[in-house]
């Protein structure tokens, strides 16, 4: 009992000591700015983990919400660069008659646009929730469905060029909440902010994952009638971790556009949503650990892998994909339950198997 | 066991936990597997659901539950219960198991317990770790002979321990009226008594529906039988004027089971 409690902890203060101590002493700033941008990738994964890993909901469109927080996020920090009355530059070379479109006016307000970046994705993640999960929409259909949604969403943001800049997204920002973002001591800062909501998203996963909640969840995962005839409406719990994971993705796509410097509908379509899935699979669905650690090393490998063979990294990928998938469904943090498994088995004599009616011992 | 007398008198509505079903039909696709079932179960009693494959039991089971839709009227403590999603119905206070044993294999047989327990918990009581363990997921587990077994993965549990862990989650779930579909098979013989004993102290304050193939487990435990045929009710009564009634010897014609002394563990 004492051991699984102090083992998280442990792992949570040397997690928090590698982010905000290790990580910033002994890497360029260049390289702390990848970091940052990994980072964000895990807080997606984080959220995935909750969804996929407990809840079965195999995510593929994570990017729709990371890019709603995104644009979310982007539109305040262009309009913020423009001044009050000001136009965002984009708007100006491709003319939207010199008026401001009514639906980016709230976003220059700083406390609107940063409810946004959550309140958008988890509202629009609850109602297609509550479509897809009360028609019982699930497995290979729900993806398909999250997926085809993400790609709309990007098909939606290159036609309206004018008013989103279409497939060059929003760029070349100044400022960020007033600090100059040329600035490597501001960029240093929004690493640290990322680092920060990384840690907050897994403390809070953490809590779900061993609350109540957290084991109805995968009671709905393994089994969604029979909670049903226990009297829960396995619907809400699915929309409630959907819907946390989507606020998740919504603000990780909110801290890439400082980080990064850009949001663009390459960033938020099909495959970046799938790559969001493949480091969360990779690492382990169902282990918080597993699915942050999993998202960085992939999209590290990604930037490093794809600098020495640009056209190999993608078959690369895929590959790696579907090793885990065939062979370690558990991904890379289920290997240590194998072994220690393989060893209790070798080391206990196995109990005769029989048919379960043989087996009922009398009571 | 006293056995109700031959009338099994069809009890008035409104009692608490009685189930009435009226002319209770289910259609799949052109195939009718329940033809106009009428059934009252008072509380108290101990129901047992016998006849051929393919007579509808399981069927009536998915009707009164929700699973399977259905025309007809079905009363739980004067309530409608046709049209309600399921859930709701469980929550009215009705439980189920299945044939094959259906627990949470990846939770623990305490963690199985307690979501059976908490259909009415508040989100705030959802998102907090579990603190102390619930009253009834205590009882349950004596009752069950579980608590020896209750950090176990409920996958690992023997056939037997996972049909009792199931009959124990209808206990927390405090429902009062019980359908259980065959709830001894693959037990063995000193499981199959126990069980029976436990559902006998079940039945004394609530409503019990048994679907059973077991003749033996029948005679030693039933307080009152429906034979279904060809989704309609054959006969009803007690065992003995169930076993004396020619149309149910016909229908089981050739399975010794209801007339011989079975020895019907197959």
């Amino acid at each position: 009992m004492t051991r699984s409690r102090l083992l998280p902890l442990a792992g949570f203060a040397l997690t928090a000591v590698a982010l905000f101590a290790v990580a910033p002493a002994v890497l360029s700033d260049f390289r702390l700015s990848l970091l940052a941008r990994y980072l964000c990738f895990a807080i997606v994964a984080v959220g995935i983990a909750l969804a996929w890993g407990r809840g079965g909901m195999l995510t593929l469109g994570q990017g729709l919400f990371f890019g709603l927080g995104g644009y979310a996020m982007a539109m305040h920090l262009k309009l913020a660069d423009a001044g009050p009355d000001g136009l965002p530059d984009f708007m100006l070379l491709y003319g939207t008659g010199g008026e401001l479109p009514w639906w980016w006016e709230p976003f220059r307000s700083p406390v609107f646009a940063l409810a946004a970046v959550l309140v958008l994705p988890m509202t629009l993640a609850a109602l297609i929730g509550f479509l897809v999960f009360r028609r019982r929409v699930r497995g290979a259909y729900f993806a398909i469905l999250s997926q085809a949604l993400a790609a709309a969403f990007a098909l939606l943001l290159i036609g309206q060029q004018a008013t989103t800049g279409g497939t060059n997204g929003l760029t070349n920002f100044q400022g960020f909440f007033g600090f100059a973002l040329a600035d490597p001591l501001n960029k240093r800062m929004v690493y640290f902010v990322i680092a920060a909501a990384l840690l907050a998203v897994l403390l809070i996963t953490r809590q779900l994952f061993h609350s109540r909640y957290g084991e109805l969840l995968v009671a709905v995962r393994d089994s969604e009638e029979r909670v049903r005839f226990l009297g829960y409406d396995p619907a809400l719990v699915k929309l409630a971790a959907y819907t946390v994971s989507a606020g998740m993705a919504g603000l990780a796509g909110a801290l890439f556009v400082p980080a990064v410097g850009i949001i663009s509908p390459a960033l938020i379509g099909i495959v970046p949503s799938i790559q969001f899935v493949i480091g969360a699979a990779i690492g382990g669905r169902a282990s918080l650990a597993g699915a942050a650690l999993g998202a960085i090393a992939v999209a590290w490998a990604q930037t490093t892998l794809s600098e020495e063979f640009p056209a190999a990294w993608t078959y690369f990928q895929a590959g790696l994909f579907i090793a885990v998938i065939a062979f370690l469904p558990g991904g890379l943090a289920s290997l240590r339950h194998h072994l220690t498994r393989r060893r209790t088995r070798a080391t206990r004599p196995r109990p005769p198997t029989g048919t379960p009616a043989a087996e009922g011992a009398p009571a | 066991m006293t056995a109700p007398t031959a009338s099994t008198a069809p009890a008035p509505p409104a009692d608490p936990a009685a189930l009435a079903v009226r002319d209770l039909r289910v259609t799949f696709d052109g195939f009718t597997a329940v033809d106009g079932v009428d059934l009252d179960v008072a509380p108290g009693d101990l129901r047992f659901l016998i006849g051929p494959n393919g007579a509808g039991k399981t069927t009536l089971v998915d009707a009164v539950t929700g699973l399977a839709p259905a025309t007809g009227s079905v009363r739980f403590a004067g309530r409608e219960l046709l049209g309600r999603p399921v859930h709701r119905i469980a929550r009215l206070g009705i439980g189920r198991t299945f044939q094959t044993a259906t627990v949470f294999e990846q939770l623990t047989v305490l963690q199985n317990l307690d979501i059976a327990a908490g259909a009415g918990r508040s989100v705030t009581t959802l998102l907090r770790r579990r603190r102390h363990l619930p009253e009834a997921v205590a009882a349950a587990l004596e009752t069950t002979a579980l608590t020896a077994h209750r950090d176990r993965l409920a996958g690992t549990l023997a056939h037997g321990r996972k049909q009792w862990l199931e009959i124990g989650m209808l206990l927390v779930q405090d429902v009062r009226l019980l359908l259980l579909d065959e709830p001894v098979a693959g037990m063995s013989h000193p499981e199959r008594e126990a069980t029976g004993e436990l559902l006998h102290r079940i039945a004394a304050d609530r409503t019990v529906v048994v679907i059973e193939h077991d003749m033996d487990f029948l005679r030693s435990f039933a307080r009152s039988v429906t034979v279904l045929h060809a989704g309609r009710v054959l006969s009803e009564g007690t065992v003995e004027q169930v076993r004396a009634d020619p149309r149910v010897q016909e229908v089981y014609l050739g399975e010794p089971a209801l007339t011989a002394p079975a020895g019907g563990e197959a």
